[in-house]
């Protein structure tokens, strides 16, 4: 058995390792581990992530134990200290001695700190290690409640502009100081640096370029920076994140080359001056140069150990190393790729500047016009993945190159496709998965999503970068090969949510539990729970209450769960109407019960803060009153919403309240895969919002025109015309069908606008199956609507007359007493649950 | 009153030292959970029929501390049987109470036991 000595447990170490552990023939070898920190391997391009939650775990990259596990022995906190490499052996710290068959270095770099007088005063950090986070974090807390409290950064490079929104985030007025005229100087071209600044000084950072810090002024304790040009900037804090300098001391001296300006010499096999010895990671120094990425390090990883192991793939570094970088930074998106700084000579430019949305974009074409070189991205970046395949594959680019950018303006299709791309396109650059390898896995049905990717080949576990470009890679890819790509319920149920529902109605399943034993396996989940009772509620005209356990949590309790866990009550107010009798009854029971009142969106009123077991009470005498259920609850239909119409505006041209009132009343308790909203409007200055709505209604000469498939909330999509001016009748006609369809055949969670938008033909197909009856199921569609109208039943009637019903709405089973851990405080003469810490 | 997670701490079924009869099995509801208080503890009992299994953890959801898990969804993932907390969707494994689908911190777990009609959950105090 060979033995292989690694030193240095950082990213590339690890990596190595995990290489290593993976490898075919590595019961041939033993490997032995020395890393200097106290824990296994972290996470350091996420490192700023520490700040927020300030747990280790998250970073780590693997536990002591997977170390064991795959018979890595590791020593953390370990340093070596001697290389005396013609006796092929390495002397620990701690005065250990060991043997070894080949030797890797993967010492990494540290942080550079320039010579700057002061630099030793309190308050002053580096930005590497978790340790260094520690003691920024407990700094920041001590000089927190001074007077205007600030930090200040220098070094305007992707780590140092993540230490000054980490600052930012503690409270202090952040500062950034770069010795260069612009920000990210490496990776910005003058004007991406000032759209950049622009962007970040918004956000309230202070950018100081061209700036020479002479010295670290303060007692003791830092309290100001002097810069060469004589001026100052007070400050209580500093931490420099100026660079990296490779930790060579090791090899140095041990007598192994290192460059004139630090770096451990490698050839492309990653073999350093002394025989059997490696170098990976920051430490090397290959083509001249340190690389400081994660990528290119994993990559030497790879060549070190194809080396060592004599693979006949080991491979060799390229000649030259792909430096593209997306990164997210503070509030915007900032990406360099390929060749970022060309001259006139060589290529010629293409910017777009837009100093509105604060987005630059520029690419670099080559003189003949037939090649893109590199480019640089600011503020949007989601052309990144495609443009750096694009450079790396030296793939043909549009006749107009601008297209690249602006996307092609009138109509037709935007330049290439993730199916375009040379199957050699390495797509997953951390874990250099090329598209062959991953559309192979598609092929032989290893994988079928992106997860599966991730399992079988790890793509795209590495930074994430890639992951939308591996979505869009899975998704045409397998639509390309005529499979159809299936939303699948969950593991107990292998079908989508219409196959389902084909399947409970041809074998009449009445049950979620003959529904696991008929067609599904195992014991279920609350993935799959809620839309089977969904399912049973449309074909069966079943309320929530038979199958209760089944039931999402607000349909169980037929209430909505607020944030202390209390609920919500909201009786149906169809349309909006409401009586000054029902008004006071309302008002009544809210006093009675101590609620919190709001009027809702949906032109009704919420009680909020009822008790679990106060439900039922409350709505026994909510019922008395004449209330019933409002499905606020469900996914179901919630309220159609009107304006006051004809009867009482003077422009109104059609009744929209009785219309909203008949409307509601049809399809009240109707289930569906998501909330379903309506609204009429009495004339088209559509006071209701119609068009904003599941399907909406206005009042024009000569009927309605009516809308469908629109809505309000994160992603607004105004609904489209269907039909129109049409008579009322017709109006609820082709509402009949077109929910009975939609009913059917959306997914779970789907909302009527996202369904729309899903269906091939789009609003022209809705239009054929619903007014020119294509599947000829229009008449089917009528009956089920018919059915399902003529069902319904208020469950909250059934539920308080019911008593096995109602004992679901005890607090505790061994005693009637209440939760006496709900804490309320004031709000404007009523209460609100106290806030979470 | 408290809801502080220090209240609660995993039993072992070796470490039982009092096994408190909360209520007869027809009292729970079949294929969810209900809650139970003990001294001032709130434990959510959870009733699994096609396994024939009961489980009990605490009924304090780690994430925003509210007395809300025995009203959320059961069910298994790779048949560990977990639940679902109502107001986030944070799941938990019935068995060893860690969260398995982020990184919130686990859950206690208590032993239950059903003799004759009636449901057990065991304590360490």
């Amino acid at each position: 058995m060979k033995k292989v000595v690694l030193v240095g447990n950082g990213m590339v170490g690890h990596k190595f390792c995990e290489l290593f552990s993976r490898h075919p023939k590595r019961a041939d070898f033993s490997l032995l581990v020395f890393g200097e920190e106290r824990r296994p391997a972290y996470d350091r391009v996420h490192l700023s992530e520490y700040f927020a939650n300030r747990d280790a775990d998250r970073l780590s990259l693997a536990s002591t134990e997977w170390y064991a596990d795959n018979g890595i022995a590791l020593h953390c906190g370990e340093s070596v200290t001697n290389i005396a490499h013609e006796k092929k052996c390495v002397t620990t710290a701690s005065g250990q001695v060991h043997t070894y068959d080949y030797l890797v270095i993967a010492t990494g770099s540290s942080a550079f700190v320039p010579p700057i007088s002061g630099k030793e005063k309190k308050g002053v950090f580096v930005y590497r290690t978790i340790e260094d986070l520690d003691a920024i974090m407990d700094y920041a807390e001590t000089i927190k409640s001074r007077e205007g409290a600030s930090a200040t950064v220098i070094g305007g490079g992707l780590l140092g502009l993540e230490a000054a929104k980490a600052t930012m985030d503690m409270g202090l007025k952040s500062h950034v100081v770069e010795f260069a005229d612009r920000l990210m100087p490496r990776q910005l071209d003058e004007r991406g640096a000032a759209v950049l600044k622009n962007t970040l000084t918004d956000l309230g950072l202070g950018i100081h370029c061209k700036k020479n810090t002479a010295q670290i002024g303060g007692n003791g304790s830092i309290t100001h920076l002097e810069f060469t040009d004589e001026t100052e900037l007070k400050t209580d804090m500093l931490i420099i994140s100026a660079g990296i300098r490779p930790r060579d001391e090791l090899a140095r001296q041990s007598g192994i080359d290192v460059g004139p300006r630090g770096g451990i010499l490698a050839d492309a096999q990653l073999r350093t001056s002394a025989p059997d010895v490696f170098v990976i990671g920051e430490a090397a120094l290959y083509k001249g140069m340190i690389y400081g990425l994660v990528a290119p390090g994993y990559e030497m990883a790879r060549v070190a150990l194809g080396t060592i192991f004599a693979d006949a793939d080991a491979g060799t570094m390229p000649s030259t190393i792909d430096m593209s970088t997306k990164l997210k930074l503070i509030g915007t998106d900032v990406a360099s790729f390929g060749q970022v700084f060309t001259n006139p000579e060589e290529a010629r430019t293409i910017v777009f500047n837009d100093e509105v949305s604060r987005v630059y974009k520029r690419i670099n074409i080559s003189n003949d016009g037939k090649k893109l070189l590199g480019g640089i991205l600011v503020g949007d970046a989601s052309d990144y993945n495609m443009l750096h395949q694009i450079v790396q594959n030296n793939m043909a680019i549009p006749p107009q190159p601008e297209d690249l950018i602006l996307g092609v303006r009138g109509g037709a299709d935007a330049g290439a496709g993730v199916l375009d791309l040379p199957d050699t396109a390495v797509i997953c650059s951390c874990e250099n998965i090329s598209k062959s390898q991953m559309t192979g896995l598609l092929d032989s049905g290893e994988a079928q999503s992106v997860k599966d990717l991730g399992t079988c080949c790890r793509a795209g576990t590495g930074c994430g970068g890639c992951k939308p470009m591996i979505s869009d890679l899975v998704n045409s890819y397998l639509k390309s090969q005529g499979k159809v790509v299936r939303n699948l319920i969950c593991e107990h149920f292998p079908y989508t949510r219409q196959e389902l529902r084909d399947l409970i109605a041809v074998k009449n399943i009445r049950t979620y539990d003959e529904a696991l034993d008929q067609i599904g396996s195992g014991n279920g989940c609350e993935a799959c729970k809620p839309p089977l009772a969904s399912l049973f509620a449309t074909i069966y005209m079943e309320t929530a209450n038979p199958q209760a356990a089944i039931q999402d949590t607000n349909d169980r309790f037929l209430a909505n769960i607020q944030r202390n866990g209390t609920y919500s009550v909201v009786p149906r107010v169809a349309g909006g109407e409401i009586s000054p009798r029902h008004l006071i009854a309302i008002g009544q029971v809210a006093e009675k019960y101590d609620l919190y009142t709001k009027i809702t969106g949906g032109q009704r009123i919420d009680l909020f803060g009822a008790r679990l077991e106060e439900l039922p009470f409350i709505w026994e005498e909510l019922i008395a009153a004449g209330f019933e259920s409002g499905h606020a609850y469900g996914k179901a239909l919630r309220t159609v919403k009107s304006c006051v119409g004809s009867t009482w505006c003077r422009y109104g041209m059609s009744d929209a309240v009785t219309m909203a009132i008949e409307l509601e009343n049809r399809y009240k308790g109707l289930r569906s895969p998501h909330k379903l909203k309506g609204g009429v409007s009495g004339c088209i200055r559509e006071c209701a919002e119609a068009r904003g709505k599941d399907f909406g209604l206005i009042a024009v000469e000569g009927g309605y025109n009516l809308y469908v498939c629109g809505n309000g909330g994160a992603r607004p999509k105004h609904a489209q015309l269907l039909a129109g001016p049409i008579d009322k009748e017709t109006a609820v006609l082709y509402l009949d069908r077109m929910l009975v369809f939609y009913l059917r055949t959306a997914a779970p969670l789907v909302r009527t606008a996202a369904w729309l938008e899903g269906l091939e033909g789009g609003i022209d197909y809705l239009k054929s199956v619903v007014i020119d009856d294509v599947l000829g199921l229009n008449a089917e569609f009528e009956l089920e609507m018919k059915g399902l109208v003529a069902a319904y039943k208020c469950e909250w009637k059934e539920a308080v007359t019911t008593p096995a019903l109602r004992a679901r709405f005890q607090t505790f089973v061994n005693t009637d007493e209440g939760d006496d851990t709900l804490e309320f405080v004031g709000l404007r003469e009523q209460k609100m649950p106290k806030p979470w810490n | 009153m408290t809801t502080t997670t220090e209240l609660y701490k995993t039993v072992d079924l070796a470490e039982v030292s009092t096994w408190y009869k909360a209520g007869k099995t027809t009292q729970f509801p079949v294929g969810a959970g209900a809650t139970i208080k003990y001294e001032d503890k709130q434990i959510a009992v959870f009733y699994f029929p096609r396994q024939e299994k009961w489980y009990a953890c605490q009924n304090l959801c780690p994430h925003k501390l509210e007395n809300v898990l025995g009203r959320g969804l059961i069910g298994e993932q790779d048949g560990v049987p977990k639940v679902a907390c109502p107001l986030h969707k944070k799941t938990f494994s019935l068995t060893t109470g860690e969260n398995l689908n982020g990184d919130c911190p686990a859950v206690a777990v208590y032993p239950v036991k059903i003799e004759g009609d009636y449901v057990y959950v065991g304590f360490a105090d």
